[in-house]
């Protein structure tokens, strides 16, 4: 695949969230509001660039019997180091994020994509492919978490769009938004909406039930 | 003779085929050393930033929360004997500890001789283990305390929930709130953030003549004067702040504190 292709593939055609339903895990748990959002979508998308370039980079001498565990290796030191970095300068985000950055560690997208893409290529393609799956992520998060933060607390980035009464508006906050339940509904619809504008992501029924003659006395 | 050049024996070595078992410790070992570097190498870095991001969080809290109080920015600004003083108590006896300062109550507190195991009955905040030291804030006006700065801490829904507690100069009275952190459901429990809900507890009492503990967080509005206003949807929140509360002002708490300033002994 050309360079081009590889970058926009994972954007919304095989986005890695909607087509391949990776990393949802926390996808539910950080999309309450849209800053913390936007946070986790760049801490995976710096760890999943850095660590499919150092995959990629010693992958004509990975061992086969232990290159998972290296893989892992270098992606939970990448988390931690991503982590600590954001409790020094985005100390704020990182108390609301809580242990959730430390999850991108077990973060199948990471995984994925270094174990299926840059253990099999040089680095400039398994960087831009990481790069485009990240971002990809983060459309998806991005967009959850602006529709959950807007209808469950009537702001965006801490900005109130649509005036709660308890301010004096006319908003009632619909509080399920802020509840895990309503980002898999969510999820259910970006998923639906896109399966229903690009039929090639239907996957087909792997199998149909037999049919089975009625039975008369 | 042996080729000892260290750069032939690196270019050997990645020649080695990768399943064989020499390369396979080789590129592990090497693997774990490149990543111990990296994640100590950050953490040594950064760590001086992040204590002072933590100091300087805890400071802006107590710095809001004397802001909240009504009464005392005019108390500091106005009186130059207004100070606040950081006193580190003994919580058993209600005395300053001996030998322990703000400085050294953190190497103090990683000794587990220093902490009190509470047993299930006695431990309503749901804490396990109490320290036996606290560091409390004082702001005197003369020689009379005018107002106690406490922090207090407990599990809430989601995981644990501290805050600092101010009470009045009468230690009757609570005069402020102010939560230094919670992890509870964002919109819901987490509206313990909110000023307007921690507002609710200036004046509030929370035992009444006969000594019993009657603080509460009401479901709904409060109707007493021992009670604050609930958080619609956050039960399980409020009854954690609840018990917070009454441990913390209790006997097993900051209780013989507050008898001991009662007293005149501060």
């Amino acid at each position: 695949m050309a360079m081009p292709g590889i970058f926009t593939a994972p954007l919304l055609g095989r986005n890695p969230v909607t087509v391949q339903i990776l990393g949802i895990c926390s996808s539910l748990a950080v999309t309450t509001s849209l800053e913390t959002a936007l946070t986790m979508a760049a801490s995976l998308t710096v760890v999943l660039v850095l660590s499919s370039l150092a995959v990629s980079l010693i992958r004509h001498h990975l061992p086969n019997s232990i290159r998972l565990i290296v893989q892992i290796v270098i992606v939970a030191s990448l988390v931690i180091v991503i982590d600590q970095v954001l409790q020094a300068y985005l100390f704020e985000i990182s108390q609301r994020l809580s242990v959730f950055v430390g999850l991108i560690t077990t973060n199948c997208l990471v995984l994925g994509r270094t174990e299926g893409f840059a253990r099999s290529n040089p680095p400039g393609p398994a960087m831009v492919d990481a790069l485009g799956n990240g971002l990809g992520y983060s459309l998806i998060l991005i967009a959850v978490g602006a529709v959950r933060e807007l209808f469950g607390q009537g702001t965006l980035m801490g900005l109130t769009v649509l005036p709660t009464v308890e301010q004096g508006g006319w908003f009632t906050p619909l509080s399920l938004m802020l509840l895990a339940p309503s980002a898999f509904f969510i999820l259910g619809f970006v998923v639906w909406a896109l399966r229903s504008a690009f039929p090639d992501q239907q996957e087909a029924p792997e199998t149909l039930p037999p049919e089975v003659p009625e039975l008369r006395p | 003779m042996a080729d000892l050049n260290p750069i032939h024996a690196w270019q050997r070595m990645l020649a080695q085929p990768n399943e064989s078992r020499g390369k396979t410790v080789f590129v592990a070992f090497l693997t774990a050393l490149a990543c111990t570097l990296l994640v100590s190498g950050a953490t040594v870095l950064l760590r001086p930033v992040q204590t002072a991001n933590r100091a300087a969080e805890t400071q802006a809290r107590l710095e809001a929360l004397l802001a909240a109080i009504p009464g005392m920015s005019d108390i500091l600004s106005a009186s130059e004997e207004a100070r606040l003083s950081t006193v580190v108590i003994d919580l058993a006896s209600g005395r300053a500890a001996p030998g322990v300062t703000p400085e050294t109550l953190e190497a103090a507190l990683l000794d587990t001789a220093n902490w009190t195991p509470l047993s299930p009955e006695a431990d309503v905040a749901g804490i396990g283990n109490r320290p036996d030291f606290a560091q409390v804030y004082l702001l005197r006006e003369g020689d009379a305390v005018r107002l106690m700065i406490l922090p207090v801490a407990g599990a809430g829904y989601n995981g644990p929930i501290e805050a600092m507690l101010a009470i009045n100069g009468d230690m009757e009275t609570i005069a402020g709130i102010a939560i230094t952190a919670q992890s509870e459901t964002p919109g819901l429990g987490a509206r313990i953030e909110e000023t307007r809900w921690q507002e609710s507890f200036a004046g509030t009492r929370w035992q009444d003549a006969g000594g019993e503990m009657r603080f509460a967080v009401a479901k709904g509005p409060a109707t007493t004067d021992y009670e604050v206003d609930g958080i619609t949807g956050a039960t399980r929140t409020s009854t954690a702040m609840t018990r917070i509360v009454r441990f913390w002002l209790g006997p097993q708490g900051y209780g013989p504190l507050i008898a001991a300033v009662k007293r005149g002994e501060f």
